[in-house]
């Protein structure tokens, strides 16, 4: 029995918990996404970068309140700065609607020149992160590390194997958790929530009934840049902040986002946890694990890894081309538009 | 000023630019942006077949581009005997199960109907065939990756000339495209984007992560050329002569002459591209692939094959971007996995060919060749305005320090704003596709 309990243990500590951290910040990031695409019909390409700017400032008023010795001990500090963080991001996108995208909207443009914009204005974004900020590896964590130690949970149960979870992991999903509720909660029960819900379903029908385009897309902006900063900090105090893996996120957050069906917020979600639960699952070495639940003699040789993690980056794509053929349009029935 | 004038103008402004640059720097500056420029100018003819021709949003450019540059590697190096001894058998027995297992999967999905039967003996086919692959891969690469690991560890290549990889690298280019195109291709426009932007991502972490095939990060350096090395020219005394007779000296001189070698090369092969692809445009073909990307659906009911003529200029569009691939690493010398990111490999090639002009092949040529230039150039530009701007605060300042040391980064700025003003005030590009014909 104590076999079977470490052999979960083990695979809670390097699998689920990590997986479900990670599916959380991805879900953040999806929800982003989604709504961009749910209300302006295009893929944000900028998104990533988006996330990078607001981690920067989060980051930068994190070592200003460090400076003055302003704390929230033992909770990282980055959470106090992350209001920041998430002003600027939003500041960005308004400003970047109100330049770029507001033009091709009013002359409605087809969705892929607004796609190809993203792109300039990931460029530019790009350049303007690492002009103020450089593009080395910077920690934005402080405070404590562990909830639970490895050491104190076997001491604890007794058991071989420890369970370990980082005080950043426990925040991103009680963090995550409460963006979401917000999120759902706004898009159900507030007017101005159905309204984008409205808009995103038929645009036309929608007109009719008088709800406001302008500020619908208003809404989208500023709940997207919202998330998209709480996504980068949150990553961040759980990693680290360097803007080039911030851009490489952009691909596991547009898998996740078509993966649930794109343009559905629950789908989002959903797709965030399994894009991130797969990576870590299909490139966790089981050897440990199957020698606690098969007999000694049936002991694997090899390390039972399916993939090795090198290609974390590529399992999430693997997963996207599957969706896009078998259920192109995810798992919960996204938009279709042709 | 009339339509006839525009271009020939146009590239005389970027003739005087890079002129400029050779005079101000140094020609061997303007040269070597002179030879990636042309490269550059392929890349985006490429690119401009697929998206300014047939409206295909290929957002995995890098891809293409990395795959012509293994070419690069698996047609010129030496063949490493010890490790084909070694894992050659394995390797090929793997990849025998690989091509078995797939051809089986083809046979069943055209005998079995659709069902859940189908799907499960699919899914069941394909674990098996991994794992089966997997039991004579692993041994293999292992052992390979075990000689001499410092010098070589992989299979090596064919050790032909390394100008025959232009060709090699379109054809590996193509080859991928077609599997791609299989996949990727039925895909609404924003999705076929995503799609590829991964599959490009999935490439360069195969090339990085297997060794055996062409070393991944530990590259491979001192590649073949297809011209003379400097050294052998500044020891032949034909050339010491020339150089006497010029007035220049000889380590200077040989290094213009060797750039000036592959420039001719490589506008060889741009001038060939460019009048295929005009002859291209300028046939029916051409104009049904304009037809095709205007209104599909009329296309198609005029009796045209959308989807294979996608495929045909997917797969076409790809062995151009894999011919400059190639190139690319000739010149280099090199072959760098780590060196290929999206932003320099995809969307700067995207953005050479919209604010060139898509659906224009001089539009892309020069489009290729000013982004270039612009992305080159805008690093020492940017430098000059910093240091002019901080030119008041004394030389220790953290802020001067600061904006010197972040004037690199000025060029993604630059880069950005560039696509979205033109894409703004000139949405068809600086040499707009011409209509009507």
């Amino acid at each position: 029995m104590t076999d079977v309990a470490n052999a979960i243990v083990l695979l809670t500590n390097f699998v689920i918990v990590p997986g479900v951290a990670y599916g959380s910040q991805l879900a953040l990031g999806a929800l982003g996404v989604t709504l961009v695409f749910g209300i302006l019909r295009f893929a944000n390409f900028a998104h990533g970068d988006v996330m990078a700017f607001g981690t920067m400032v989060a980051l930068l008023t994190t070592w200003w309140f460090q400076g003055m010795g302003v704390g929230i001990a033992p909770l990282p500090t980055a959470l106090i700065a992350l209001p920041f963080g998430i002003v600027a991001a939003v500041a960005f996108n308004l400003s970047a609607d109100r330049v770029v995208f507001r033009f091709y909207r009013r002359r409605k443009s087809p969705p892929v020149i607004l796609l190809i914009a993203s792109v300039g204005v990931m460029f530019a974004l790009q350049g303007i992160v690492r002009f103020i900020i450089g593009p080395d590896d910077r920690r934005l964590a402080d405070g404590a590390r562990f909830i639970i130690k490895a050491s104190e949970f076997k001491a604890a149960t007794g058991l071989k194997e420890g369970l370990a979870i980082k005080l950043s992991q426990g925040l991103t999903v009680v963090v995550t958790a409460i963006a979401v509720t917000a999120l759902f909660w706004f898009l159900h029960r507030t007017r101005a929530g159905k309204a984008m819900r409205a808009y995103s379903d038929n645009e036309d029908l929608a007109l009719l009934s008088g709800v406001s385009p302008d500020r619908v897309v208003l809404y989208a902006w500023l709940i997207a840049g919202t998330l998209a900063a709480v996504a980068g900090t949150m990553y961040g105090i759980d990693k680290s902040f360097k803007p080039f893996t911030y851009f490489q996120l952009l691909l596991p957050i547009f898998a996740s986002a078509i993966l649930g069906g794109i343009g559905h917020p629950i789908g989002a979600v959903v797709g965030g946890f399994i894009v991130a639960l797969s990576e870590t699952a299909v490139t966790y070495a089981y050897k440990k694990f199957l020698r606690y639940l098969l007999p000694e003699s049936w002991e694997p040789s090899g390390l039972m890894q399916l993939l090795s993690t090198d290609y974390k980056l590529a399992i999430s794509f693997v997963i996207l081309v599957v969706v896009l053929l078998v259920r192109p349009t995810g798992i919960f029935r996204g938009r279709v538009l042709s | 000023m009339t339509p006839k004038l525009r271009t020939p103008t146009l590239f005389a402004v970027m003739a005087l630019l890079l002129a400029a640059v050779g005079v101000g720097q140094s020609w061997v500056v303007s040269l070597s942006i002179l030879n990636l420029c042309l490269i550059s100018a392929i890349m985006a003819l490429g690119l401009n077949m697929q998206w300014g021709y047939a409206g295909l949003l290929n957002v995995g450019v890098m891809g293409f581009a990395a795959l012509g540059g293994l070419a690069g590697v698996l047609v010129s190096e030496a063949p490493v005997g010890e490790a084909w001894a070694a894992g050659g058998d394995g390797l090929g027995f793997a990849l025998l199960i690989v091509v078995g297992v797939a051809l089986l999967i083809v046979l069943l999905r055209r005998f079995l109907r659709k069902g859940p039967l189908r799907t499960a003996a699919t899914a069941l086919l394909l674990v098996a065939g991994f794992f089966l692959a997997r039991k004579f891969f692993d041994p293999a690469v292992e052992s390979i990756e075990r000689i001499d690991s410092t010098t070589t560890g992989y299979l090596g290549g064919a050790g032909l000339p390394i100008i025959l990889s232009w060709a090699v690298g379109g054809l590996l280019a193509a080859g991928a495209a077609w599997l791609i195109g299989k996949v990727a291709l039925g895909l609404r426009t924003d999705y076929f984007a995503i799609a590829t932007l991964g599959i490009a991502e999935i490439v360069i972490t195969v090339i990085k992560n297997e060794d055996w095939l062409g070393r991944g990060v530990k590259n491979v350096t001192g590649l073949d050329r297809p011209v003379p090395y400097e050294i052998d020219l500044q020891a032949s005394p034909w050339f010491l002569d020339l150089v006497q007779w010029l007035g220049t000296d000889a380590i200077a001189g040989s290094s213009i002459f060797v750039k000036l070698c592959y420039a001719v090369l490589f506008a060889l092969v741009l001038i060939a591209v460019v009048w295929l692809a005009e002859r291209a445009l300028n046939s029916p073909w051409g104009r049904m692939m304009r037809a095709i990307r205007d209104n599909e659906d009329a296309a198609a009911a005029m009796g045209k094959d959308v989807t294979r003529r996608h495929m045909q200029i997917f797969v076409l569009g790809a062995a151009v971007m894999g011919i400059a691939g190639a190139m690319l690493t000739t010149l280099d010398g090199q072959f760098t996995p780590g060196s290929y990111q999206p932003l320099r490999f995809t969307f700067l090639v995207w953005v050479m060919v919209i604010v060139g002009g898509s659906g224009n092949n001089w539009g892309a040529v020069l489009g290729g060749f000013l982004i270039w230039f612009l992305w080159v150039e805008a690093e020492p530009a940017a430098f000059w305005l910093m240091d002019a701007i901080t030119a008041g605060l004394p030389e220790d300042n953290t802020l001067r320090a600061h904006l010197l040391d972040s004037a690199a980064y000025m060029r993604l700025i630059v880069i950005g704003l560039i696509l979205l003003v033109v894409m703004r005030f000139s949405p068809r590009g600086i040499i707009p596709e011409r209509r009507g014909r």
